[in-house]
């Protein structure tokens, strides 16, 4: 019966009640958006990269290496030379060197020349090995090892031929079309850039270069995949190189060395710090979304007590009524209540609802866009927080329009 | 008896020199008929307030089927109230969105009585006898006629078989016709529930419908003072 009056009693003022659920709504939308974000965000890029002791690129901002080496964001501003690479990997405290090519791309999708080293050593999350769902690493020129995204959406199987493309771009007209390469392997899904990349050996990013020059191809000269394979295929240089240590104590210390480089101006970083450079910068921006999300909620709070307080005001008689047909006055304080509560949990639903739908509809943007992977499931601990809060805010907020309500029933 | 009032008084604090209702003494005994003529104004709604027990005396004694509503709790007031007194007013007797048989449920909701079938059973035979068509029953209240809005205003308060009937000026809202067919049904089913019925209009026409009239200006001494 309670319910009941208190249903009936929303719907009979619809045009009231809807849009404040609807202010409601969208500024539970707002909270839960921002916080799912923020926390899938902050996971995302603190998963990427993990294993790895040093990052080494050209001499250029730490953050802006982190980026273009390991988040495909962003393009180098030079390379190292093979030379380099060399020498470090002679380094006594250095346990291996994965080093990385970028600059080819296939349909969109990053294409990372390295060695076959970096399945062994990569490691993503917490400490998570590169798996292969089907097939292997590559170990001729042209074999590819695609992400577990890239075969999905291009539907690709092992055996399958394609053509990789000059530049980053997702429409290039320079493509490498005379040298096919073949799928050896797809690996298994990680939630970072890997899903989206493809990797092939430093070799096969040579051999398709071998008859370019300044990013064009030289007219006439054409080299053939037979002649290829007599070359011995050496890189003049790459992109980055990501290291390992023997001892985590030596770090420093080889930082330093690289970072002190005569021979070439390096710069050596660990991913681990400068990721969390990153969230440093990124929280200034990251509690003032939050900051708004919630002054948008307090604003949708104190119009859901306007309308019940302005709602009491038309509802004298009916007040009067129960009254007189024996309801307590705090009969009339909770049913306000019920009413605040009815409206604050159907918004939780919606909003929560609709920033699933959104999720799902904006995923592959956000991947393709910012190589963010947020996940549609917004359930965590901090989201029950959330709707928890929403819920006692929503009851104390309702006390104004409820006393109200009370205090005509006694009188 | 029914009603027993003694050296009833009311006043507001903010005016305590003139009491709005003074009455030395007043009783109504069970199953009778009391018209009580007055214009508004006359400490009218005041008396009716405290006959229900919505208010309580400045001092004095209202005693109500010999249970002394001034020595009640507000709670034991609100529960005497919804099990023993019906009550039916000029008009917004009734929630607007909710259905004629909602309505009377919510009456019976509080005076927690009867089971849920029976009820209902009740409610459909009350309203066939008040000539409130089924087609109604289950519809939104807004939609009815004030005649027929009026007439579920006695089922709702009749469903409780309550002792008490209190109407405060029922029929001002309703044009002769339905007013002679509302006097008639309601002067039935009281007399069919055995209930004593406390009438008050300023409408002396509605007189012959009593065995008994008093007029407010006698029984109050307070107003007339004033």
């Amino acid at each position: 019966m309670f319910f009941n009056l208190a249903i009936k009693s929303l719907l009979s003022r619809k045009g009231s009640v809807l849009l404040t659920l609807m202010a409601m709504t969208v500024s539970v939308f707002t909270l839960f958006a921002v916080e799912h974000i923020r926390y899938q965000a902050k996971e995302n890029f603190a998963n990427t990269v993990s294993g790895v002791d040093l990052i080494v690129g050209a001499r250029t901002g730490s953050l802006n290496l982190l980026l273009y080496s390991v988040f495909h964001i962003g393009s180098p501003t030079n390379n190292v030379s093979w030379d380099t690479a060399e020498e470090i990997t002679q380094n006594p405290n250095v346990k291996w060197v994965v080093p990385i090519a970028l600059g080819d791309s296939h349909k969109g999708y990053r294409v990372t020349g390295t060695t076959a080293e970096f399945f062994e050593y990569f490691s993503y999350g917490n400490k998570h090995k590169l798996a292969f769902k089907q097939g292997r690493a590559f170990s001729e020129i042209f074999d590819v090892v695609v992400g577990a995204d890239v075969a999905e959406k291009l539907s690709y199987a092992i055996g399958d031929e394609i053509i990789l493309s000059h530049g980053v771009a997702s429409t290039s007209f320079s493509r490498h079309d005379d040298k096919p390469f073949r799928i050896v392997g797809v690996l298994a899904r990680t939630g970072t850039p890997i899903d989206q990349s493809l990797y092939v050996s430093l070799q096969g990013i040579e051999a398709i270069h071998i008859d370019w020059q300044q990013g064009v191809k030289i007219p006439g000269r054409n080299v053939t995949v037979e002649q290829i394979n007599q070359l011995e295929l050496v890189p003049e240089s790459v992109t980055a190189l990501m290291v390992g240590l023997n001892a985590k104590m030596a770090t420093f210390r080889v930082q330093r060395q690289i970072n002190d480089s005569t021979k070439e101006p390096l710069l050596a970083i660990l991913p681990g710090v400068v990721l969390s450079e990153l969230w440093q910068m990124m929280a200034v921006l990251e509690n003032t979304l939050l900051l708004v999300a919630l002054l948008v909620f307090v604003a949708a709070l104190l119009g859901l007590s306007a309308m019940l307080l302005s709602s009491i005001r038309d509802r004298e008689h009916e007040i009067k009524l129960l009254r007189v047909i024996g309801a307590p006055p705090y009969f009339l304080f909770l049913l306000i209540q019920l009413e605040a509560l009815f409206i604050t949990i159907l918004s939780l639903v919606l909003g929560a609802s609709l920033l699933v739908f959104a999720l799902l509809v904006s995923q592959d943007f956000l991947v393709s866009q910012f190589g963010l992977h947020i996940s549609s499931n917004i359930l965590s601990q901090s989201a029950l927080y959330f709707g928890g809060g929403i819920i006692i805010a929503s009851i104390l907020i309702a006390i104004i329009p409820s006393m109200k309500a009370y205090s005509k029933a006694k009188a | 008896m029914t009603i027993n009032l003694k050296n009833v008084r009311f006043q507001y604090p903010d005016s305590p020199d003139k009491p709005v209702l003074d009455i030395p003494s007043w009783s109504v005994a069970p199953q009778e008929h009391v018209f009580v003529q007055g214009p508004s104004g006359g400490g009218k709604s005041t008396l009716l307030n405290l006959l229900s027990g919505m208010s309580v005396a400045t001092r004095g004694e209202v005693s109500i089927l010999g249970k002394k509503l001034d020595k009640m709790s507000g709670r034991q007031r609100d529960k005497f109230r919804a099990a023993h007194i019906g009550y039916v007013f000029q008009q917004f007797n009734l929630i607007p969105y909710l259905s004629p048989v909602e309505n009377i449920e919510l009456a019976t909701h509080f005076a927690k009585h009867g089971k849920k079938n029976e009820t209902l059973n009740a409610i459909e035979a009350l309203l066939a006898k008040l000539n409130i068509s089924s087609e109604h029953w289950h519809k939104k209240t807004i939609h009815l006629s004030s005649g027929q809005q009026q007439r579920v205003a006695i089922a709702r308060a009749l469903i409780n078989k309550p002792e008490l009937l209190i109407a405060d000026e029922p029929t001002s809202s309703l044009d002769q016709d339905n007013r002679d067919n509302f006097m008639s049904v309601l002067m039935s089913l009281v007399d069919e529930n055995k209930a004593t019925l406390v009438f008050v209009s300023h409408d002396k026409s509605l007189s012959q419908y009593f065995s008994r009239i008093d007029a407010l200006s006698d029984i109050n001494c307070g107003s007339e003072a004033s």
